[in-house]
């Protein structure tokens, strides 16, 4: 997995290739160090040659020098490219997220995604961050210091033959099992997260029910559960470090007791025993060091698959490939709507998350109307029958299961989505907002919208007023989410939004619920004059809200059970009458 | 004015400022203070922390015996040729070794369980804490911001215990014995190694400041950056309805690039220490080098004895540098200790209540009684100061007495509001949005507490009750629907957890939820994820009055409970709750007449002031607000 990834490391592959170059030379200076050092001993000392230790002395102390020269540029270049390569996966994470239907968004938890986003993305920069400084060291210090081994001493060098696999074996075995422990620990993070993030944002509920206790109960299983995975991961690492001194001291011990046999010999000096070991020292701390990039390789391996899960996961709402030469890509100009034979179903994407609600049942079935542009339609409902369904098929939100939604004669499908979008005004059932100003979350709807424009829409949303009562007006900061307004205040917002973009049809879905009565009719007002153009789609349990409109739509339980001006579908339609008594009744005056 | 919006704005915007105090280093600001409460921490795991310093000690010192050993044996065995000789030195020294791989196991092994475990315990301590805090303390930060602290900042504190004291302690350790055998070997020599030292050190703590100042604003802005993420993948749908997608890569990219440029200065400097001291290390060994053969030119020293004390100084400079690097993690660590302290030390919501909700039964001589069991009878139990118990009947009587409220200093709420609601009455609330309906609900159940005035419930003030206790007696359904990730039946349960599954189901059906519910794939047993992501909004706001149901309280709060719900499904429900909240008293806010029509009273709100009250038939023949807001609808025909 995590080779994959390597291809995002893009610009910044230069970085790696001097590493690489860098790398090589500090550690052939490094190597060399007891190299002269055993010169010092075997043959300036017994010769007595002062001049000569000096001249060694003084190569040790330029390579040196020049060692560091090449150390700090590879620490630098090794930062720029772990930290470019992680950049890039993050941004790759970022564009694809940004690509998602909703669909998609619905099968990843936003938890998940954060996670996926932050800890793992570090997981494989410290990764390449540590290898770009120590894993290339390690086979050049291994290849050269078995070099120098071996040059002085043959036979001696045998042992090395020995040694290594058995620490690689050992090695190998660990970090097998590691990984898996490792994935089972991202996903405990995963719900670890999810936990203190649901309880941020239902802190309400938990407060009004007194759940505090419960709250953290939960969140005890879930963080000792944590804890267990990255204890049983941790225990197996910690074997790692024990296991590599155990071997390597006591290669030690055999070569003191074969080289020692050597001096006594005369077939080798003592210099040159002190020499051989520390490059025995130096192959064995290599293979360690390897060993310890492939734990943090182990770990990010796991990440990596998170990540490539993520970006690999199929968007199933995108463009259609390029136009046929000479074609005219279409846009929203009037703002007619259509619906043919229209069924739909959640979950038939390429990514069903198990939840696959009502399998094989179609929350929507033969739907057939069309809205003729500028006409102010109302479509009205049980809870769960569909609305929302409905009219998130028009932005193509969700894909049809069959059948067809025509905007302006042309198939939503052959749209590209931006100029769909662009075209269409929605105002989601759940309003979100962002942390920033309140001009900041209006201008959404259109970047270049002026001051006129923006309070314009705000007029119209019946939002001006009470914005205008902050001390800081339009500069009012919002808290997360908009915590610091009232539901009523939060819709109208929203509502602005959506004005500022002044799109050529207007979906409101249930977006007046917390708005009093007298507001609602003065938006509706306000949409009566200034938006005359738009074709205005309106959910609400209201019959007010939608009494005027020149066409309601009546669904049941994912069927259309009737379409007509209210007169009409007063006498005609039975659930609309049934809901109209409700809330009209005892009311007339 | 503009004094409370900077005080407030700076809460929203974490690591906005990032420019402020340039040379202020990621220091913390009461170092001693946080060791302390993280020590206090450690003292958790008391005797683990003893055994890890012991086999770190025992690991340090077989490390330090088994390099002095190359002295002897290459003098004494094998210069001379004494193999028998060497054969028992060298099996002494693998016993030495060996207890050192033995010790060095143990002690990352446990070092494992001492970090995971004291990183649990702050982690869940700080949870605790949260659950605690007054709402206003999330009203004014950001849930990346608090989310980071339990993500970022106990990750560096996990990775100081996990690592960094380990190594400074046995850094320390290999740095005091190095020198001691040194300076045992040959003093002369270790003049060169004292004089190398010194530099190094110097060098070090330069780079040390430097490198701590680019980690802290790494920190800051890794802060933004998750922040970010967090808030733009939770508005996903938002972004995709308004093509915002390309202005939100963009604004990603900007944090993205600033972040990546910071976290490589800080990865730079925190790695260039390694092969400068590296290699100053090997310039003091060349220098040693040529010194010890000159020394031994003069005869003042012997080949054996430079060959160990090269050794040595060989490896003398990575204790230091570990100990500088590890210095500088921990001075990280203590900072982002110091941030989560910072929230455990928030001071919790205030409860000064001693009354407390107890079930009672009548005793026959028309007496309160507390029992255990649910009686559908509740008392407020109330601790004489002399010691005496009284009990009196939860009948749900709530009157506001001249409350006035602020959330925000210089704002007023509510004014002056006074109003009363009697046992058994369904009370209702209108006015136009942003009125403070939901504030008057904040304040009976106190997620907030009134700026003046007073609320009697019972005829007690509510301040003297338990926050818990009166909490319990109410029954919300909030304004926002949330839901948890589990089972529908676990979410239903939410309200009563002792409630068995029929009990939830029937409360299911008082809120007309069962019929949906039943239709889902594996019905109450169906999975809800992402709050609720996969179910129509009046499903979700079924479910949450499923779960007030459930709760089956003395006194029930429904803010907008019905707002996305039909007409003829909110009949239904009222039925089912009409006859549940039979002789309690029900409050209600809504905006669709027809909900509040029904109630015993309706009291109009407007711009934080009581209006007018008073039944749906007195209201319309006041011809005052309350007509208006009616015919509001009716004009338009
Ligand atoms: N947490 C908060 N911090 C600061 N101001 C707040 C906060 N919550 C609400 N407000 C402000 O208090 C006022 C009253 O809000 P409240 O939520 O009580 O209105 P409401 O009558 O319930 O309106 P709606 O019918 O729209 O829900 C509003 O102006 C709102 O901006
Ligand atoms: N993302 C989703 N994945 C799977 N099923 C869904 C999803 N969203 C909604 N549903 C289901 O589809 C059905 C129709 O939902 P929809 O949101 O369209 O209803 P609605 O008419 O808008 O209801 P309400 O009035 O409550 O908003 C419901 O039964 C719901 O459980
Ligand atoms: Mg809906």
């Amino acid at each position: 997995m995590i080779k994959r990834l390597f291809a995002y490391i893009g610009q910044y592959k230069k970085y790696v290739i001097s590493c690489i170059f860098l790398m090589t030379f500090d550690v052939l200076c490094e190597m060399m160090m007891p190299f002269l050092m055993a010169k010092i001993v075997d043959v300036g000392i017994p010769q007595k040659d002062i001049a000569f230790i000096a001249r060694v002395g003084g190569l040790m102390i330029v390579l040196a020098l020049a060692a560091i020269g090449f150390g700090v540029l590879n620490m630098r270049f090794s930062a720029n490219a772990s930290q470019g390569f992680a950049a890039n996966i993050r941004r790759a994470l970022f564009d694809k997220v940004q690509s998602f239907s909703f669909s998609n968004i619905d099968y990843f938890s936003t938890a998940s995604l954060v996670t996926r986003l932050t800890n793992d993305v570090t997981q494989i920069q410290i990764m390449l961050l540590m290898s770009l400084r120590i894993l290339l060291r390690a086979p050049l210090m291994l290849i050269t210091a078995c070099f120098f081994a071996m040059s002085i001493n043959l036979k001696l060098s045998s042992i090395i033959l020995i040694a290594i696999p058995a620490l690689v074996i050992s090695i190998y075995f660990i970090i097998r099992s590691a990984e898996h422990l490792f994935s089972t620990m991202q996903q405990r993070l995963d719900s670890l997260n999810n936990t203190v993030r649901e309880n941020l944002i239902a802190i309400r509920v938990v407060k009004a029910f007194v759940r505090e206790g419960y709250e953290k109960l939960k969140f005890k299983k879930v963080n000792d559960a944590f804890t267990r995975a990255a204890i049983n991961a941790g225990y197996l690492i910690s074997l790692v470090m024990p296991v590599m001194l155990f071997i390597l001291n006591f290669t030690t011990i055999t070569v003191i007791w074969f080289g020692g046999k050597m001096v006594s010999t005369g077939t080798m000096g003592t210099g040159e025993l002190i020499g051989f070991i520390s490059y025995i020292m130096q192959i064995l701390t290599s293979t360690m060091i390897f060993s310890m990039v492939f734990i943090l390789y182990a770990r990010a391996e796991a990440s990596a698959q998170r990540i490539v899960e993520v970006l690999d996961a199929k968007v199933d709402i995108v463009d259609k490939p390029a136009l046929p030469e000479g074609g005219i890509a279409p846009s929203v100009s009037s703002g007619k709507v259509e619906f043919k034979d229209v069924y739909f179903r959640y979950g038939n994407s390429a990514n069903s998350n198990g939840f696959n609600n009502k399998k094989g049942k179609d929350v929507l079935s033969d739907i057939t109307f069309n809205i003729e542009s500028g006409e102010i339609v109302g479509i009205i409902g049980g809870t769960g029958s569909g609305k929302t369904s409905l009219i998130s098929l028009i932005p193509r939100l969700y894909d049809v299961t069959s059948g067809q939604v025509l905007v302006d004669g042309t198939d939503v499908r052959d749209y590209n989505l931006k100029t769909l979008r662009k075209g269409i005004g929605i105002v989601l059932q759940s309003n979100v907002l962002f942390s920033g100003t309140i001009r900041e979350n209006l201008l959404w709807g259109n970047e270049n919208a002026t001051q006129e424009e923006i309070e314009e829409a705000a007029r119209n949303a019946q939002a001006h007023d009470f914005i205008m009562n902050f001390p800081d007006g339009y500069d009012t900061v919002l808290g997360q989410a908009g915590v610091n307004l009232s539901g009523g205040q939060k819709q109208r917002l929203c509502i602005a939004r959506a004005l500022i973009k002044k799109p050529h049809i207007l979906i409101l879905d249930d977006s007046t619920s917390a708005v009093d009565v007298a507001t609602e009719a003065k938006i509706m007002e306000s949409f009566n004059k200034n938006l005359k153009e738009a074709t205005i789609i309106i959910i609400s349990q209201r019959i007010s809200s939608i009494k005027e409109a020149d066409k309601i739509i009546v669904l049941d339980d994912g069927k259309i059970s009737g379409i007509g001006k209210h007169e009409m579908l007063y006498e005609s339609n039975i659930i609309y009458r049934e809901i109209y008594d409700t809330q009209q009744g005892g009311l007339i005056l | 004015m503009e004094e409370n919006k900077k005080v407030y704005g700076a809460g929203m915007r974490r690591g906005g400022g990032g420019g402020r105090g340039v040379r202020s280093f990621e220091k913390p600001k009461n170092l001693r203070g946080t060791i302390a409460k993280i020590l206090k921490y450690l003292g958790k795991s008391k005797f683990l922390v003893a055994v890890i310093v012991i086999c770190l000690l025992v690991s340090a010192i077989s490390a330090l015996a088994g390099s002095y050993f190359l002295k002897p044996l290459i003098n004494n065995y094998i210069i001379p040729g004494d193999f028998k000789g060497l054969a028992l030195a060298l099996l002494f020294l693998g016993i030495i070794y060996l207890v050192g791989a033995i010790a060095a196991f143990l002690q990352s092994r446990f070092t494992v369980k001492m970090a995971q475990t004291t990183t649990n315990i702050i982690r869940r301590d700080l949870f605790d804490k949260m659950q605690s805090l007054e709402l206003r303390y999330f009203d004014s930060h950001t849930h990346g911001e608090l989310m980071s602290r339990f993500t970022n900042d106990v990750d560096n504190v996990q990775l100081m215990l996990d690592h960094s004291l380990t190594q400074l302690i046995s850094s320390t350790l290999t740095l005091i014995g190095t020198v001691t055998m040194m300076i045992i070997l040959s003093p002369i020599l270790f003049i060169i190694t004292a004089i190398v030292l010194v530099i190094m050190i110097l060098i070090s703590m330069k780079i040390a400041s430097k490198s701590r100042y680019y980690f802290k604003n790494q920190q800051e802005i890794l802060g933004e950056l998750n922040g970010y993420i967090e808030e733009s993948i939770s508005g996903l749908k938002e972004i995709k309805v308004f093509n915002h997608e390309e202005h939100a890569k963009k604004a990603f990219n900007r944090i993205n690039e600033k972040f990546r440029v910071t976290a490589a200065n800080a990865n730079f400097l925190a790695g260039i220490i390694m092969p400068i001291m590296g290699n100053l290390n090997n310039i003091c060994y060349a220098a040693t080098a040529v010194f010890g053969g000159i020394l031994i030119l003069m005869n003042r020293f012997d080949v054996g004895s430079l060959a160990a004390f090269l050794q040595y100084s060989r490896h003398i400079g990575q204790p230091i540098n570990q100990i500088t690097a590890q210095v500088n993690n921990i001075m990280a660590a203590l900072a982002g200790a110091e941030r989560i302290f910072e929230v455990m030390e928030q001071k919790p919501e205030v409860d000064n209540g001693n009354i407390t909700l107890v079930n009672a039964r009548r005793t026959p001589d028309g007496n309160l009684e507390e029992c255990e069991e649910r009686t559908g009878l509740w008392a407020w139990k109330h601790p004489k100061d002399n010691g005496e118990l009284t009990h009196t009947e939860l009948k749900g009587d709530v009157r506001f007495f001249d409350v006035y409220f602020e959330y925000e200093p210089g704002v007023p709420v509510l004014r002056d509001v006074s109003l009363y609601a009697k046992p058994g009455q369904k009370i209702a609330f209108v006015g136009s949005t942003g009125a403070g309906k939901t504030t008057i609900t904040n304040l009976i159940n106190r997620f907030y507490d009134v700026n003046e005035g007073k609320i009697l419930y019972d005829g007690i003030n509510i301040i003297d009750i338990k926050k818990a206790d009166l909490r319990r007696s109410l029954a919300m359904v909030l304004q926002d629907t949330h839901l948890f990730t589990g089972t529908v039946i676990d979410n239903i349960r939410y309200g009563r957890l002792d409630a068995t599954d029929e009990e939830c189901i029937n409360a299911a059906k008082i809120a007309s939820a069962d019929s949906f519910i039943s239709r889902l794939p594996h019905g109450y047993h169906t999975v809800i994820r992402g709050d609720g992501g996969n179910l129509s909004q009046g499903e979700r706001q079924l479910i949450a009055i499923a779960r007030a149901a459930v709760a089956s309280p003395p006194v029930m709060i429904l803010d907008e409970a019905t707002s996305s719900i039909d007409t003829h499904t909110e009949r239904l429900i009222e039925k089912g709750m009409d006859a549940l909240m039979a002789g309690r008293t029900v409050f209600v806010i809504a905006h669709r007449l027809s909900t509040v029509r029904n109630a015993n009273a309706i009291i109009v709100i407007e711009h934080g002031q009581i209006i007018e009250r008073g039944s749906h038939e007195e209201l319309l023949a006041l011809k005052g607000r309350y007509y208006q807001l009616c015919t509001g609808q009716i004009e338009l025909e």
